[in-house]
């Protein structure tokens, strides 16, 4: 084995540590049996930081419109439940179908142009999507969100429960395989490219990657987990209103995966622990002007210097 | 129809005042800020709050709302943008939008978040109908496409003929040179910077009235602000001008005449346009 496969292959063995995290985690809903629904909720929203990693941290593409497949997804999901057929699993990988198929059609718009040409791009999918959401009422219930989905059992035999034990399970059991792959995928040859396109598009053009397939191929790739965790949200709360595309949503998200890090895997889910710990927190003392102390948080952040944040010990240091 | 033109003309106008300082921070230091809005928030409760509470007349208010906000912009920008420049996109959209989320949160706070109204002198409120009522034209719009086009006339002036503007575009193209030729770039960039502000919290103050006025403000017309820079482009001044009239004229027409679709036709547009031209419009050759 050549040095090249071997530190590719050194890289892609899972550590030890991440092994047992993950035991802990599937262990959650059991320990806390009352947090259950929040332990889902934050599940959703850490898969959703991880598909936005794959865009963001290793392929170097600022989108302001990832809610747009989260939307999507939670869309197509709550719909396809309510009038064909309510497996869940079933539902998902339709969910995740349709969103792949928007994310390649969008990927079209985020080959060409600066930083900004893709952030308004993103931005305005999202937008879109989200006033056809608000005036086809007849098929979404426009602003009063679409109501009354309801979930058949997974597998065919856990029932979804008021607690949320089968919806903890479920969205961990969904995320831990969609890690497991995203393990895999980020250190494949796959997703080395990817890096060199963020560090360098031009000169990974040169050595003979083909910048444009691959950034096509990790948008869908992006959009479809997107749609997952929007699907999984849809059914796991039973309910889909506009709010799944809106702008806070993907600002959200930026801002967990910056808490957590971007460019690991494991970036996403910090990042959804703490800012939701964060947001329980603040919004318990002040409801109605928790965005503030957001945006405070925001601000001195990116003062201060994001890459620091998870190292204390440069904080003396002046940048 | 004319009528149509007429507000879709002003909207534009309007829209234009608000977005250049965004244009110029763009093209000039290449920050992506999407706080602009938040100065033009600014300048709007600048004047409903001066002509409630210390029963200043409008034609006063709204200069004490551009010098206030360009105070404003140069505080932030001394303090707190100055430190941003050189950071990635990534920083500086986080950064931007959580100075939106607290000026948004911090107003909705103090102010409370019903929407303001502008109390507008007598002489501005009538409407004037030309040829049998087919161009109508309240005044009030009339005197917002004046002070823009006056507004227009001297920033290209100022931009052209100026020593300052010369100065300026040098610190646009190459700040590094422009540094070692002796022009203090720093105060060039804070007086560019506040004077964009100023602008924006000018647009605020004038366009309460048109475009409302509440803590959601800049969240609500960030999207605009932002297509008129990237479909118009970054240099120079008539290209976002030319795309805030479009703008202005595809929102109005499209709200009169498809009120069902919407904001939906103006930003469909918006990324068709960047899809053919991403970088903007106007805009000459690649950058």
């Amino acid at each position: 084995m050549n040095r090249v496969a071997l530190s590719l292959s050194l890289a892609a063995k899972p550590r030890w540590w991440e092994f047992a995290l993950w035991a802990c985690l599937l262990c959650l809903p059991l320990l806390l049996p009352t947090h259950a629904l929040l332990i889902s909720e934050i599940t959703v929203i850490a898969l959703f930081a991880m598909s936005l990693d794959l865009i963001l941290g290793y392929s170097g593409i600022v989108s302001l419109g990832h809610a747009a497949f989260f939307g999507m997804g939670a869309y197509s999901a709550a719909l396809f439940a309510k009038h064909i057929n309510p497996d869940p699993l079933l539902g998902l990988a339709v969910a995740t179908a349709v969103t792949a198929l928007l994310g390649a059609f969008c990927s079209l718009g985020i080959l060409r142009g600066s930083d900004l040409t893709r952030l308004m791009v993103t931005l305005g999918v999202a937008l879109i999507l989200q006033e056809l959401a608000n005036k086809l009422d007849f098929i979404t219930g426009g602003a009063d969100g679409l109501q009354g989905v309801v979930m058949g059992p997974v597998l065919g035999y856990f029932e979804f429960d008021l607690v949320g034990q089968t919806a903890a399970w479920y969205t961990l059991g969904i995320t831990l395989g969609v890690f497991v792959l995203l393990r895999q995928v980020v250190v494949s040859p796959f997703g080395f490219s990817l890096q060199a396109i963020r560090d360098n598009a031009l000169r990974a053009q040169a050595i003979g990657i083909p910048v444009h397939a691959r950034l096509i191929s990790v948008y869908t790739l992006a959009a479809a987990l997107a749609g997952m965790a929007g699907g999984l949200q849809a059914q796991t709360t039973g309910f889909a209103s506009l709010d799944v595309f809106g702008f806070d949503r993907s600002a959200d998200v930026l801002l967990m995966l910056v808490i957590g890090g971007t460019g690991w895997l494991w970036g996403g889910i910090v990042g959804a622990v703490v800012f939701k710990t964060l947001h329980s927190i603040i919004s318990a003392w002040t409801p109605q002007y928790w965005t503030f102390w957001l945006g405070l948080f925001l601000v001195l952040l990116m003062l201060v210097g994001r890459e620091r944040l998870i190292r204390p010990w440069t904080w003396g240091r002046r940048a | 129809m004319l009528t149509l033109l007429f507000d879709g003309v002003a909207y534009g106008m309007l829209l234009f005042i608000l977005a250049i300082g965004l244009s110029v921070t763009l093209g000039l230091m290449n920050f992506i800020n999407l706080a602009h809005g938040a100065f033009a928030m600014a300048g709007g409760y600048t004047t409903v709050l001066l002509m409630q509470h210390a029963g200043l007349p409008f034609l006063l208010c709204v200069p004490l709302a551009f010098v206030f906000t360009a105070l404003l912009g140069a505080l932030m920008e001394a303090t707190l943008y100055r430190r941003m420049y050189n950071k990635p996109h990534l920083d500086q959209v986080l950064f931007s939008i959580g100075l939106t989320f607290m000026a948004v949160a911090g107003v909705d706070y103090f102010v409370g978040s019903t929407q303001q109204l502008v109390q507008l002198p007598e002489f501005l409120k009538g409407r004037t109908e030309l040829w049998d009522g087919a161009l109508g034209m309240g005044h009030y719009r009339l005197a917002i496409i004046a002070v823009c086009a006056v507004l227009t006339v001297v920033l290209q002036l100022l931009l052209v003929r100026t020593r300052f503007g010369s100065q300026l575009r040098a610190a646009v193209d190459n700040p590094r040179v422009a540094a070692g030729l002796g022009i203090d770039v720093n105060k060039v960039f804070l007086l560019t910077f506040a004077m964009g502000s100023g602008l924006a919290g000018l647009g605020g103050a004038l366009g309460a009235e048109v475009l409302g006025l509440d803590p959601i403000f800049p969240l609500k017309f960030m999207i605009y602000f932002l297509i008129v820079v990237a479909v118009g482009g970054t240099s120079g001044l008539t290209g976002p001008l030319l795309a805030a009239l479009l703008l202005g004229i595809a929102d109005v027409a499209g709200k009169y005449y498809v009120p069902k679709l919407g904001a939906f036709i103006v930003y469909s547009l918006m990324i068709l346009i960047l899809l053919w031209r991403p970088q903007g419009l106007f805009s000459r050759g690649g950058k």
